[in-house]
């Protein structure tokens, strides 16, 4: 039992491994590594000249306490920008990464010659599931670690509760990552594409529409809002992430896409887990009963 | 034992029936050849031996466990019809990735690749991406891999596909090869002048039904046909010859008959030197393999098994 166990493991971590190999490979990882360079790059530029600007001022008029509150306004303002723009990176990447990998082999039958060896075919999907992840969350937390890192270093503000933000925007990748493969055990990659998107953009525009429905007080429109984040939990958890992100003092009325006005229930990252392991299950089980 | 039985299996697809009924056993040690028009279900049936398809109906048992079993797929190998594979890969890390799946590593794993590789010529383009290869390469490379595990039964659907005269060689010689080490072969493929070489028995399947078996090692197709080349000789000769079979014409020079088997030969020449005639050739034929092919497929929904 023990030995079976442990060769199941072997098995997920060769397809894991091979995973990886490939993102490597095929050049993907290098492309997202230098765009993720080239963000971060302009993002570290960024703030060099902002913050020179803000020192500036600084000199000129007699530092006081309201002043120093609106410095740390802007700092946050933009850190939740990189991060804002970041958010969309990691779902673009979290969606296209793994996108043809199942469905990329069903269509062309290579997955035939893998199918057929001595491995469980949810061993398959496990395997490929852990090295996108692996990927994803390396790459998420470099970027976000890279916002963070680079405001915190040159203008030594520290966004707030960071630490519960970062696992809550990992989650989110990891929910869409599992998506694109769940996708992947049914359509084309095309079709798994649009939809991994399409369901991104639903949770989007409903997301807004609570937004807007809280400022105006309309509970219908919050109930869309909070339908569609059932149904695909993603700006969610963004949002979640983002409050926790604000710093004390930001005004209701402020409306931004960083802020909210109404804020997600934290029983939506329960949610969100429970969406993303049962979206996992149904990608095994219908990988494990389909023709190939 | 078998290594292989169906009973009675079955796949639909939609509407579509791919394999209609499909009852057929395969001994251990036998090259096994499945045969059939395009279209027949052949890589069907292949894929329902190995759960890589559900059958719609029926049973099929390989190595004595249900398709799709783990413990036997250690000891199955697969060529799959169209073969593609992750072309990123050169052909040692493709061969080294499968032994992996096989639960083989380290020295055994690289040895048993060195072996495989010499074995299909791909020795020096061991180090060369897979899409670089030729159709033929990757032909034999898939070849290779199904063989790393030492492989109990070997599915090959169509191995010799796209490949050169000396290709097919390499691949008869193989088949050859691992037979005689006692591995059951399940071998699928157009090539029937091939088949007639490496196979101990075959079937042909048309729209997923089995409608003709033949066991080529025991002489089991008899010879039927007779061709003579003689002097002249008059018509009288002709009739004559009647007494020996059947439907003796000329044919340019030469002169044909049907006869049922080779034991009136020594009596058929004798009368013929009685009579006078020069024979210059005396050459009786089986059909082929592509002649018992075309009659079984052209004959409509003829049921006959053999043997
Ligand atoms: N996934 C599928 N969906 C629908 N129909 C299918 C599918 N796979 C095969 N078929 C149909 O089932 C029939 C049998 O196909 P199969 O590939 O088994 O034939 P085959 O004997 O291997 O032919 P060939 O000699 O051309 O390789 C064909 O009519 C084919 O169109
Ligand atoms: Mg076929």
């Amino acid at each position: 039992m023990i030995n079976g166990s442990f060769a199941a493991l072997k098995m997920m971590f060769t397809i894991a491994h091979l995973t990886f190999h490939e993102a490597l490979r095929k050049r993907v990882l290098l492309a997202a590594i230098v765009l993720g360079a080239l963000f971060l790059i302009v993002f570290g530029v960024g703030i060099y000249f902002i913050n020179d600007a803000v020192i500036q001022q600084e000199l000129r008029s007699a530092p006081s306490a309201i002043r120093a509150q609106s410095n740390r306004l802007a700092y946050n303002f933009l850190a939740m920008a990189g991060l804002y723009t970041v958010n969309f990176l990691l779902v673009m990447m979290a969606t296209l990464l793994p996108v043809d990998t199942l469905s990329g082999e069903i269509s062309s039958g290579s997955i035939q010659s893998l199918v057929v060896k001595p491995v469980r075919r949810s061993q398959i999907v496990l395997g490929k599931w852990l090295g996108f992840a692996f990927i994803m969350l390396i790459y998420a937390s470099c970027m976000i670690g890279g916002i963070v890192g680079l405001v915190a270093i040159m203008t030594s503000y520290d966004l707030p509760n960071i630490h519960i933000a970062l696992p809550i925007m990992l989650l989110e990748t990891l929910l869409l990552l599992t998506l694109s493969i769940a996708g992947g055990t049914r359509f084309t990659t095309l079709t798994n594409g649009v939809f991994v998107f399409g369901m991104f953009g639903l949770a989007f525009i409903g997301g807004w529409v609570e937004q807007v429905g809280g400022l105006l007080g309309n509970q219908a429109a919050q109930n869309i809002g909070v339908i569609t984040s059932l149904i695909m939990p993603s700006e969610a958890l963004w949002r979640l992430a983002a409050h926790y992100m604000q710093p004390d003092g930001i005004s209701a009325l402020n409306i931004t896409p960083f802020s909210s006005t109404i804020v997600p229930s934290p029983n939506m990252l329960l949610w969100a887990i429970g969406y993303t392991l049962i979206t996992l299950l149904l990608a095994i089980r219908h990988f494990s009963q389909r023709d190939l | 034992m078998f290594v292989i039985e169906t009973q009675h299996l079955q796949k639909q697809f939609g509407n579509k029936l791919a394999v209609a009924d499909l009852t057929l056993t395969v001994n251990s040690g036998e090259v096994f050849g499945f045969l059939g028009p395009n279209g027949a279900g052949k890589s069907t049936s292949i894929k329902m031996l190995l759960g890589l398809v559900k059958p719609s109906a029926g049973n099929c048992w390989v190595l004595g466990l249900p398709p799709g079993n783990v413990q036997a797929r250690r000891k199955i190998g697969f060529l799959p019809e169209h073969f593609r594979f992750h072309d990123w890969l050169t052909g040692r890390e493709f061969l080294h990735f499968h032994g992996r799946l096989y639960g083989m590593s380290g020295q055994a794993l690289k040895q048993r690749i060195e072996t495989l590789l010499a074995r299909v010529a791909l020795l020096e383009a061991g180090d060369r991406k897979l899409q670089q290869y030729s159709k033929g390469m990757l032909q034999r490379i898939g070849l290779a891999m199904a063989l790393l595990n030492h492989p109990q039964i070997v599915f090959l659907d169509e191995p010799t596909s796209g490949l050169d005269p000396l290709g097919r060689l390499l691949v008869r010689d193989i088949i050859t090869e691992i037979r005689n080490e006692g591995t059951t072969v399940f071998l699928n493929s157009h090539l029937l002048s091939e088949i007639e070489v490496t196979c101990n028995r075959v079937v042909f399947l048309k729209r997923g039904n089995v409608v003709r078996e033949i066991n080529l090692k025991d002489n089991e197709i008899h010879i039927n046909e007779l061709e003579l080349k003689l002097g002249p000789v008059d018509d009288s000769i002709l009739q004559g010859l009647a007494q020996f079979g059947s439907n003796a014409h000329r044919d340019g020079d030469l002169i044909r008959m049907n006869i049922q088997d080779e034991a009136s030969l020594p009596q058929l020449a004798r009368w013929l030197v009685g009579q006078g005639c020069e024979i210059y050739r005396l050459a009786a034929h089986h059909p082929s393999l592509e002649q018992l092919f075309v009659e079984t497929m052209t004959e409509e929904n003829k049921l006959t098994i053999d043997g």
